[in-house]
């Protein structure tokens, strides 16, 4: 079995840190890390070669400085890695990253299953995921909380998807694009071993040049159909607490009742 | 690697641009601005520069949408589950509405399922002057590659200029789908949506950053420009019964055996709330003072419809499961509503809970800390203002 | 000269890091306050390679270098002290030991499973009536046929109630006075072992330290460690690992002290504005941070020198004596910053000052170690060659397998 698994190398925003005099995000000292869905995704990828027998594959596109968390994913236990860093590739937005990640899977060659976490920290989007799918032209499945079954004979895959109404059980063909959701497992910690073996380890690191067939008009920023024009901070929180006083319980219940009412929260 | 062109004669290494960087990509080196790899490009600093100094590579092949002023109109996917429409849709409908109006254009449903007329009729009395209809037995249960390909064919048939859909675990399995297959721009879990004045383009305003930013995206080239909004974000109109639309019957052109994923079985959710998606939290801690004293808060989230939380102290003297643990060693939460009940506001919790909307912080002791960032305080006896508050949310919200 | 820390440095760091978040902060506070020590965490560490950390993987051991294992001991005691004096007594004072002078067939019958986290091990030194004065020990071995007869009381010994596996110090000839001194390795299993815990100590509450009886118990002769008369020396040299430790743990306490004080002092409003705007809490995080780079250098020299195969005793106990007395100021301040919520524990801070009384005393109290420095500038101490040195950090030869 070969299943490839995407990650993106995002801040840690719990690090990030707002400075509200500047407003902008106090990024200098900010650790990267893999986003923390995909971790779960590359979790789930190691398990399912664990059971049945194959290879893990991860995947990234970023700057150079992503390398280390593919190497931790590496430190993981995934047995191979290749990071997609270029200058063409910078500024893409969902479609231009779905799209390059296609390129770069095609290339990987055969494989059963592509796993992607639900969404990515930063960018919050969900997108790439369904984009790659559909760029591959393979079935996906969102939202996975489970893997029930995989017939890599009768090349289909049975999981649960987690909703808002329950839990929906989906059975498809291989190859599938799954996205997952922290549900599905607890994603293990690297090992001294994997650390080791990252050490070791030489990872290719892909341009446009290195695949072939990809259009160069579909990549970065002006491939891109989306375009931020602004960034701004959202306005502050209010300073100072209303303190809600009353003669009686029931009338500072009936104030407050009021109030939440008014603000649409309840 | 980054996109950003510096001008290097120009700069007066003022330093403006270094500040207003949301991303700390920009720093002075000898007095040059420069600029390394967390550039996004998103320009915010172009604007700062007092002498024109930066700008973004020129497009050079920029492939749009053809023929893109052949495209007009607001379409909105109309979501079903089980036969009833999803609330989002409606929400969605009341915002397309209101584009289509400003646009001075139609405004379109597209409606997907099995035994649907009666949900298009509902989409006319939301706004829709017209209703595509999709009806077939292969379409009652969702499944993204039939519903993407109708989709698809209908807006290359009949080009939207915007096409909106509700950020549902559907909503975005779909969207994500379908402008892919399109070429054109999606943006999710947008907050804002206007009309740009000159241009018509829709400005599609999204947090970034778990919030901490927020980004205002346009889809100048392509078509249709594509937007998902969460739930809640925006209010459903009044249907209205006496208006008037086209209910246009889409011929499906796909049988089940052509649909290659099988929906085996559903299981509907009988639980709590998970607080990581809750709504609203109503939480508690040391105050409480034993596994008992929760009871009067389930109740109260009950009645608003959702989940318990605890701060660590409940969790480590056994009061609460683990599962229910706000702060940093527990679970980070965002929801609309937090009623911090008996909770001191340790900074562990605080860092749990802080970005909630609206926080309310009942507690015995005036100077706990957690009213430095509740949005209400009151200072009293949890055990007699949470039931007092629950017949008051109960009878006013008619629960 | 490379002073800075291999990227694989750095995912060890994290990697331990993540482990004592997820695996020992939920319930540390619970653990401390019943005072209990949680046995399910050594199964836990084992499985990460933890207990193994610095052993050569052909003896079961996860093969990194010293560095590594003071970076190990940094991130455990950022969370609580009682999880990194595991690394100290089974790592540093005891399998580090067996490293450097069991012979082989001690090494494949203690050191690996020790390494494997089979067997929990640990170091039996003091005694009710000894402690900075190690040849003032009671305890005696008297030779009887192929085995040795120990009888004494150890004390104080960390994780007396848990290991399965002690290094004893014993007189085999008192008339030697330190040169007659003897190391053993004890097996619990063995007749006359019998271990007590410790209750009401100040701190480190959630790790078990107790008491290791020994009553006329019989040791084979072959778990002599080194030759007779050897003990003294191996006891000074397994204090240079577990010191170690305990000096790296130390820098993470530091650590845990500054975030924690620098997080309050952004929220904690006094006077108008947050506290970290008033200049004598300002002064309090300066000398933190001062402590924190200062200590954090001081270990990271004493590693490197492991990792060079130099006798570092003058170098490890500079970097104890340092940080532990570092890491006390800096919890005592850490209190003081968070005022009367410091004095709950509602927060973590009294812990940590707690925690860090320890260390001043054990491993090396504070006034030894300024003894060992004054001797050393003064030209009164000088360390000669060991007969069994800690072998040097050699990458192919520790990740070899067996």
């Amino acid at each position: 079995m070969h299943v490839i698994v995407c990650i993106k190398s995002v801040p840690d925003t719990t690090e990030v840190r707002f400075n509200p005099e500047t407003n902008t995000l106090m990024r200098d000292e900010v650790e990267s890390i893999i986003n923390p869905f995909d971790t779960y995704a590359i979790e789930e990828g190691l398990r399912l070669t664990e059971a049945h027998g194959g290879k893990v594959t991860v995947l990234s596109m970023g700057p150079p400085k992503a390398e280390k968390e593919l190497k931790e994913a590496i430190a993981m236990g995934c047995h191979e890695a290749v990071l997609l860093s270029a200058r063409e590739f910078a500024g893409s937005d969902t479609w231009a990253t779905a799209y390059t990640l296609a390129q770069a899977i095609r290339k990987l060659g055969d494989y059963d299953i592509v796993l992607c976490g639900k969404q990515a920290m930063d960018g919050d989007t969900g997108q790439v995921g369904p984009g790659i799918a559909n760029q591959l032209g393979i079935s996906q499945l969102t939202y996975v909380s489970k893997i029930r079954e995989v017939d890599l004979e009768g090349r289909s895959i049975t999981v649960e998807r987690l909703l808002e109404e329950g839990r929906e059980m989906v059975r498809t063909q291989l190859p599938a694009l799954l996205t997952v959701v922290k549900d599905i497992n607890q994603p293990r910690y690297p090992t001294f071993r994997g650390i080791r073996r990252a050490r070791n380890m030489q990872l290719p690191t892909w341009t446009p040049d290195d695949l072939p067939g990809i259009e160069r008009q579909y990549l970065g920023l002006d491939g891109s159909p989306t375009k931020v024009i602004r960034v701004f901070t959202p306005p502050p929180r209010e300073e100072k607490v209303q303190m809600i006083a009353g003669e009686t319980v029931e009338e500072m219940a009936d104030l407050l009742a009021g109030k939440l009412i008014a603000e649409k929260v309840v | 690697m980054a996109l950003l062109i510096i001008d290097r004669d120009a700069c007066i290494g003022c330093g403006v641009c270094v500040e207003v960087c949301p991303f700390a990509a920009l720093e002075l080196v000898e007095g040059i601005a420069v600029v390394n790899d967390n550039c996004t490009a998103c320009g915010a600093c172009i604007p700062e520069c007092p002498v024109d100094a930066l700008r973004l590579p020129e497009s050079v092949t920029r492939r749009g949408t053809p023929d893109i002023e052949s495209y007009r109109g607001v379409w909105v996917w109309v979501e079903q589950f089980g036969g009833k429409a999803a609330s989002i849709s409606w929400e969605m409908m009341g915002q397309g509405r209101r584009l289509a109006d400003e646009l001075g254009v139609p405004l379109t449903a597209c409606v997907l399922g099995h035994g649907m007329e009666a949900m298009a009729r509902q989409a006319v009395a939301y706004g829709a002057d017209r209703v595509f209809l999709a009806d077939d037995p292969a379409l009652a249960v969702y499944r993204t590659a039939p519903y993407a390909r109708i989709l698809v064919d209908l807006v290359r048939a009949h080009k939207p200029e915007i096409f909106l859909l509700g950020a549902s675990s559907r909503g975005r399995d779909l969207a994500g789908s379908v402008a892919t297959d399109l070429y054109t721009g999606l943006t999710a879990d947008c907050t804002g949506l206007e009309i740009e004045p000159g241009t018509r383009l829709l400005r599609q305003t999204r947090p970034a950053y778990g919030g901490n930013i927020m980004a205002t995206i346009l889809t100048p080239d392509h078509r249709p420009q594509m937007a998902t909004v969460r739930h809640r974000v925006f209010e459903a109109p009044k249907p209205d019964e006496r208006r008037e639309g086209q209910i246009v019957p889409v011929d499906v052109g796909v049988s089940e055996e052509d649909i290659v994923s099988k929906v085996v079985e559903f299981i509907a959710e009988s639980e709590e709330v998970n607080i990581a998606d809750a709504r609203i939290i109503v939480s508690g801690g040391r105050g409480v003072g034993g596994p008992e004293g929760f009871e009067p808060l389930r109740e109260l989230a009950h009645v608003l419809g959702g989940a318990l939380g605890a701060s660590r102290a409940a969790v480590d003297e056994g009061w609460i499961p683990y599962a229910h643990q706000v702060g940093q060693t527990g679970r980070t939460v965002r929801p609309d509503l937090y009623i911090a009940c008996g909770i001191s506001g340790a900074i562990q919790h605080r860092a749990g809970m802080s970005t909630a909307r609206v926080i309310v912080a009942i507690n015995k002791d005036p100077e706990a800390p957690i009213f430095d960032i509740a949005t209400y305080g009151l200072v009293g006896d949890l055990f007699q203002i949470v039931p007092a508050l629950t017949e008051q949310l109960r009878r006013k919200l008619g629960r | 000269m490379e002073l800075q820390l291999t990227p694989e440095h750095e995912m060890v760091r994290k990697m331990v890091r993540e482990f004592a978040e997820r695996e020992i902060a939920p319930t540390i506070k619970e653990h401390d306050r019943s005072q209990t020590f949680d046995r399910s965490l050594l199964p836990k560490m084992a499985a990460q390679g933890l207990l193994g950390i610095c052993i050569p993987v052909k003896y079961g051991g996860a093969g990194m270098d010293y560095l590594s294992l003071g970076l190990a001991c940094e991130e455990l005691e950022r969370v609580d002290t009682s999880a990194r004096v595991i690394l100290s007594v089974h790592v540093g004072l005891n399998s580090m030991t067996l490293l450097q002078w069991a012979t082989e067939e001690q090494k494949q019958a203690y050191l690996v499973p020790q390494a494997m986290g089979e067997r929990i091990a640990t170091y039996g030194l003091t005694e009710p009536n000894a402690g900075s004065d190690v040849a003032g020990i009671q305890t005696t071995a008297r030779r009887d046929g192929d085995h040795y007869v120990l009888n004494g009381e150890k004390m104080w010994i960390s994780l007396a109630d848990v290991a399965d596996q002690f290094l004893i110090f014993a007189y085999t000839d008192k008339s030697q006075r330190h040169r007659g001194m003897s190391a053993f390795i004890v097996e619990r299993e063995f007749p006359g072992v019998h271990t007590g815990t410790i209750h009401g100590k100040m701190g480190v509450r959630a790790g078990n330290t107790g008491s290791i009886s020994l009553q006329d118990a019989r040791v084979p002769a072959k778990n002599l460690l080194g030759h007779e008369g050897e003990g003294f020396k191996i006891a000074m040299s397994a204090l240079d690992n577990g010191r170690y430790t305990v000096a790296c743990g130390s820098v993470g306490l530091i650590r845990a002290c500054l975030e924690a004080s620098v997080r309050y002092a952004h929220e904690r409003y006094a006077f108008g504005q947050p506290i970290g705007q008033h200049q004598l809490v300002q002064q309090m995080i300066a000398r933190m941070a001062q402590r924190l780079d200062a200590g954090r250098l001081l270990c990271y020299q004493a590693g490197w020198l492991k990792n060079q195969g130099v006798r570092n005793t003058r170098e490890t106990s500079m970097a104890k004596w340092y940080c532990c007395d570092a890491a006390f100021d800096s919890a005592a301040d850490a209190v003081q910053i968070h005022g009367a919520y410091g004095y709950s524990d509602e927060y973590d801070v009294e812990r940590y000052l707690r925690n860090s009384k320890g260390a001043v005393i054990y491993e090396g109290s504070r006034e030894i170690h300024q003894i060992m420095q004054a001797q050393y500038a003064l030209g009164y101490r000088e360390d000669r060659p060991l007969r069994c040195e800690l072998p040097a950090y050699d990458q192919d030869a520790w990740e070899a397998e067996a």
